[in-house]
């Protein structure tokens, strides 16, 4: 039920003393002068704030130059110009109630945008700080229903946020075990515990009942804990609870049995009676075991009940919230023992990282109907959010350091340019899991990456300062990168469970974020156009050479040719002195310094085979890095592909990341190529040959988050072959993908430690081609429209 | 006898239909105890024989008697003990019927020093014979159960007797320190569905430490003078009055205790209203969780048992109201009057089992 609204929290002190205050306006609060529709909602003791707001964005578009009007006049490629792009995002900001009228008087100052009228508002306190909302602010306090704010906002990070809930266990190597993302999130149980408890079915986005709820909640674990503990402050009961042995007021079966009930299966160490030693004896019980009691009296009923519940709707999704919960790991852990108990591990219990902001998100949502935000995907700004857990004072020192004024909290979500879907080709799109590694999970190669990605740092800040030469701030918006992303490293070495599991794709849109955050949009957007330039040069030569080979020494040598074209890759540290000298030269020898066959994973012999058989009806190439790679790897195999009757679709990234090539790039590449090459001229006239953005800006690959038309090609075109290219995307990410089509995985492992680990060696050899079981190869496997 | 965790509880038989050869073959020894028992209705400082549940005239086994129903808390069951051996008992009999989780606890001791052998039953197939027994037989003349009419209303509710005809399938709800809900579709065929740790011995606990009430009595008679609602936090406090949105009533607790996360609130109630905030939360609970049981076990009829419900009417017009809630109506509680003896009863039938097979 409700948060309780005017509890003790709110001393009047809080209001006088942070007066002097003054925010940093660029770390909390951010965006504020565009910022337009507010919501808050407002607990017993933190208020959440959040607003749209349209962040100015230096982009790096490419432009075609007109080559037909002035032939060769220019010795560049393509044009590249920055230009300002506006996309939408949302701020979510938490604090202590105590700071919401510096907060207002912030806000007051910084808004410029009037045509606000009205703030959204939530939450058992919402009524107490209307009045002072409405004259701070001048906007007219609008209130929302509770729980239907509750359940829109827990639909909509559930959706929109990868890695958003998570089981709790306790002893684990990681304590967070964060669930994939299933685009069917209906329907499930929301338990929220604030005084009381509500439990809540969801089974639509409009569609939800409060089936059931107790008055044994946050509320009563507060309430009775303070009378019996003297105690006021519920953070400190709770820490009271975790130092606490409830054997000694709780009555177990084995203080009635003399040990277990064993016909019934109750363990000897079972509550019986909670409170029950209490009763008997005339001694004095410590507050921490009184604590620890009531803990497990007040978990242990909600979990029955949830589980009750659960069963009697046939629910397995139980999500927990509240006050109770948010994010205390004494909660979670007894919450999660009580499922585990009542359901004997059929139903998990799960929790969410925003589970705080849920109310503000969902009073936001109601606000901003109009917009229909719910028609855009949304991505949580790794840059712009703090991640789980930093609230707390103790837990995170650093957080309280940095701002040097009092702790908040934030999320920024962008709205994404495309709305993303599943690759309707997964075989199951529930298990799905892109990464290969759960850095938050496996220590020695965590350690590995955070050092790997520290160590990096240097070049990144240098490649970024050149991409921008006759900027003179971007030193200073170079060193702020810098700092912004170390720090980022820092927090997830002590928390790798902030954003979700740690991996090395997280890692890596991190930094993108991070870059695009200090407006460096495209860092290497100058030596893409380079490499482009060079490897077009040599385009028709390569072909040339292809072409004088036997069918099946061509079909080697392509493959080679990708593999050899993927060495060329700046985003690996062990390949930037080949790319210093000629690509020319260089791509000879990449193709020398690749491993002898048997590769490291070898289903060449497969592949060959499968391409004596018929032609593929539509192949998925999800392209990797730009120059050799994609025009003198890539390029002939599409070719072949085309030349033998199958339609290709390449996808390549929607914004820059790396040297990744973008489908704007690739754009014009094509045509380039098509100039010159009658195969792909006719592919693309006659629609065989189609280029798709994958909707991603990452050098990685989630195959759950890809461009909504890139899925509907994929089904239209019959799609029967997925082709992934690269570290990024075949080694780091689905390397472990399965797919209901056939696969073709080729990279070359750039890393040693990575390439040691797989139990190869510097540039080792992955080519993986799979046909998914129960599909002999012969068989259509073609999706039926 | 039953040894739970905080109460035993002990029946005695008493033969009325004694003849006179009988009575003399009668040892002394047996004579001192049953006249000790059937003359006091206090034994010690705290055993306690419930004169009010007394079956006159019963027949058992082709046996008339009058069925004693005496209990003592579990505390001073190693007094108990030690009277057995003083008394001698193990000259009259070698074999004790005892279920209950002392049983098990108590099995060592009573060999070791009472020279006792115990036989020991299962608590929840003694409860289910005890019960139907007691129902079958009446309370002298009257049904053994009743449920109360107006459940929603404590004041006007009204206690109406009844009969368990057609018993099964029925939901059983034992409240003893802690709880077990058996689903119980035949005299031989149950199973224990749940249990809850919030019990009677959880309301006695935290009333001893809430109120420094030191016995069960004490606190429901402070219960029975307090108000919870100066102690939970209702719907209305929360939202100014129902929360219409999911028809939940202003009066509905939204939260147990909830009032008293305030420190001013803390400081202004008094021991009976913390008294009966407990035993209404511990009610209330127990009611929301066997609601849930009888609707996925898909059963009607909830029968509440256990020395929770001993005393006064209070709890049981609590539970008789949160059933009443939490189903909408469409469940309705059964007490009986024998409360928490339906273990011994159980255990002394099968211990007149044995000794007739003998």
């Amino acid at each position: 039920m409700a948060e309780c609204g005017g509890v003790d929290s709110n001393t009047s002190s809080g209001h006088t003393m942070d007066k002097s205050i003054t925010l940093p306006p660029d770390e909390i609060f951010r965006n504020l002068e565009n910022a337009k529709r507010f919501a808050i909602d407002i607990g017993g003791s933190l208020t959440k704030l959040a607003y749209y707001s349209t962040v100015q964005h230096k982009v790096a578009k490419v432009r075609s130059f007109d080559h037909t009007a002035k032939e060769a006049a220019c010795d560049k490629l393509y044009e590249i110009s920055v230009q300002e792009e506006v996309t939408a995002r949302l701020h979510f900001i938490k604090f202590e109630n105590a700071y919401i009228e510096t907060c207002l008087d912030f806000i007051k100052d910084h808004l410029v945008n009037t045509e606000t009228k009205v703030i959204k508002a939530t939450g058992g306190g919402a009524h107490k700080f209307k009045e002072l909302i409405e004259k701070k602010l001048g906007l007219k306090v609008d209130k929302e229903d509770e729980m239907t704010c509750l359940i829109k906002g827990c639909n909509f990070v559930l959706k929109n946020i990868p890695h958003e809930a998570f089981v709790y266990a306790k002893h684990a190597d990681s304590e967070f075990r964060f669930q994939t993302t299933n685009p069917d999130i209906f329907p499930y149980l929301l338990v929220n515990i604030g005084s009381g408890v509500s439990i809540v079915k969801v089974e639509s986005e409009d569609k939800f009942e409060r089936i059931g709820g107790s008055s044994i909640g946050g509320g009563t674990f507060w309430g009775l804990g303070a009378l019996l503990t003297k105690t006021k402050r519920f953070d400190e009961l709770l820490q009271l609870a975790s130092k606490g042995q409830h054997t000694s007021v709780d009555m177990l079966v084995k203080d009635i049995y003399g040990g277990s009930y064993g016909c019934l299966g109750l363990t000897g160490d079972l509550i019986a009676s909670s409170f029950g030693k209490s009763a008997t004896a005339d001694k004095e019980f410590s507050k921490e075991d009184m604590a620890k009691s009531l803990l497990h009296m007040i978990s242990n009923d909600i979990g029955q009940l949830a589980c009750l519940y659960a069963k009697l709707h046939n629910l397995s999704r139980v999500y927990f919230g509240g006050f109770f919960i948010r994010g205390h790991p004494v909660t979670m852990h007894t919450i999660t023992y009580s499922i585990n108990f009542f359901t004997k591990g059929e139903v998990q219990a799960l929790f969410l990282r925003h589970e705080g902001y849920l109310g503000a998100i969902g009073a936001f949502l109601k606000g901003a109907e109009e917009d229909n935000p719910n028609q855009y995907s949304w991505g949580e700004n790794y840059a712009g959010s703090s991640g789980l857990m930093s609230v707390s004072p103790e837990m995170n020192p650093m957080q309280r350091a940095r701002s040097g004024t009092f702790p908040f909290d934030m999320l920024e979500m962008d709205r994404l340019e495309r709305q993303l879907v599943n690759l309707p080709l997964l075989q199951d799109p529930s298990s799905y899991i892109p990464d290969t590694v759960d850095l938050t999970e496996d220590a020695p190669a965590r350690e590995y990456w955070l050092y790997c990605f520290e160590d990096a740092l240097d070049g990144v800040v240098k490649r970024a300062l050149a991409s921008q030469p006759d900027m003179p701030e971007a030193a200073v918006r170079a060193e702020k990168f810098r700092q912004k992303y170390l720090h980022k490293l820092q927090t997830l070495r002590h928390q790798p469970f902030a954003y979700g599991s740690l991996t090395v794709r997280s890692l890596l849109d991190t930094r993108e974020h991070c870059l695009n955050e200090f407006n460096f949009p495209d860092p290497y957007s100058k030596i893409k156009e380079r490499e482009n330039d060079v490897a077009l040069r040599y385009y028709q030569k390569a072909v040339k050479a292809l072409e004088e080979l036997s069918c099946e020494d061509r079909q080697f040598a392509l493959v080679r040719g990708v593999l050899a074209g993927n060495v060329f890759d700046w985003g690996a540290k062990a390949v930037s002195d080949v790319l210093e000298s000629d690509p020319e030269f260089g791509f000879e020898e990449a193709k020398r310094q690749l491993e002898e066959r048997p590769w490291l994973v070898d289903s060449y012999d497969q592949w060959l085979e499968r391409l004596k058989g018929p032609p593929h009806k539509c192949a998925l190439f999800f392209v990797d890095n730009s120059g050799v790679d994609i025009i003198l790897g890539v390029m002939p195999f599409v070719r072949e592909l085309l030349s033998r009757g199958t339609e290709v679709v390449l996808a390549s990234n929607s914004g820059p990341a790396l040297n990744d090539v973008t489908n704007g790039e690739l754009q014009i590449l094509t045509e380039r190529i098509a100039a010159m090459d009658p195969v792909i001229q006719a592919g693309l006239r006659e629609d065989r040959l189609t280029l798709v953005q994958s909707g991603s800006s990452s050098p990685c690959l989630d195959l759950s988050r890809l461009d909504k038309v890139l899925a509907m090609v994929v089904r239209e075109r019959q799609t029967d072959l997925v082709i992934i290219e690269g570290m990024g995307r075949a080694i780091h990410t689905n390397y472990y993908a399965m797919l209901s089509c056939e696969s073709l995985k080729m990279a070359v492992i750039k890393n040693s430690w990575l390439a040691d680990r797989l139990g190869g060696k510097l540039f080792s050899v992955v080519f993986k081609y799979e046909v998914p079981a129960g599909r002999p190869d012969q068989d259509d496997a073609a999706l039926t429209p | 006898m039953d040894i739970g965790g905080t109460l035993v509880k002990l029946v005695y038989f008493e033969p009325v239909d004694i003849t006179a050869e009988e009575e003399q073959e009668e040892v002394e020894n047996l004579k001192s105890i049953r006249r000790y028992l059937t003359s006091n209705v206090a034994y010690g400082k705290t055993g306690v024989r419930d004169v009010h549940l007394e079956l006159r005239n019963l027949t058992m086994c082709g046996r008339t008697g009058n069925l004693h129903f005496i209990r003592f808390p579990t505390q001073a069951m190693p007094l108990f003990i030690q009277m057995g051996r003083d008394k001698n008992f193990s000259s009259l009999h070698t074999m004790l019927c005892a279920t209950g989780g002392g049983a098990y606890k108590f099995e060592n001791d009573f060999r070791m020093m009472a020279d006792l052998e115990l036989l020991k039953l299962d608590e929840l197939d003694c409860l289910i014979h005890g019960l139907l027994f007691l129902d079958r037989v009446g309370f002298n003349g009257h049904p053994e159960c009743y449920y109360f009419q107006n459940p929603s209303d404590t004041h006007s509710c009204v206690k109406e007797p009844c009969n368990l005809e057609n018993p099964f399938p029925m939901l059983l709800v034992n409240i003893g320190s802690g709880v077990s809900i058996l689903a119980v579709y035949s005299e031989n065929n149950y199973k224990r569905v749940t249990g809850t740790s919030l019990g009677g011995g959880t309301f006695l606990g935290l009333c001893c430490l809430l109120t420094g009430c030191e016995t069960f009595e004490e606190a429901l008679e402070m219960a029975s003078k307090g108000d919870s609602t100066n102690v939970d936090k209702l719907v209305k406090d929360i939202y100014g009055g129902d929360y219409e949105r999911f028809g939940l009533q202003g009066s509905t607790v939204a939260s147990s205790f909830g009032h008293m996360m305030c420190k001013d609130k803390r400081a202004s109630i008094s021991k009976e209203d913390l008294a009966r905030a407990t035993l209404v939360t511990i009610t209330n609970n127990i009611g929301s969780i066997a609601r849930m049981c009888a609707d996925n076990e898909k059963i009607e009829r909830v029968v509440f048992v256990g020395n929770f419900l001993r005393i006064n009417t209070l709890s049981t017009k609590l539970l008789a109201y949160a059933m009443d809630f939490w189903s909408k109506g469409q469940l309705k509680a059964v007490f009986l009057e024998h409360e928490g003896y339906f273990g011994a009863v159980g255990a002394l039938m099968e211990l007149l089992k044995t000794t007739e097979d003998l």
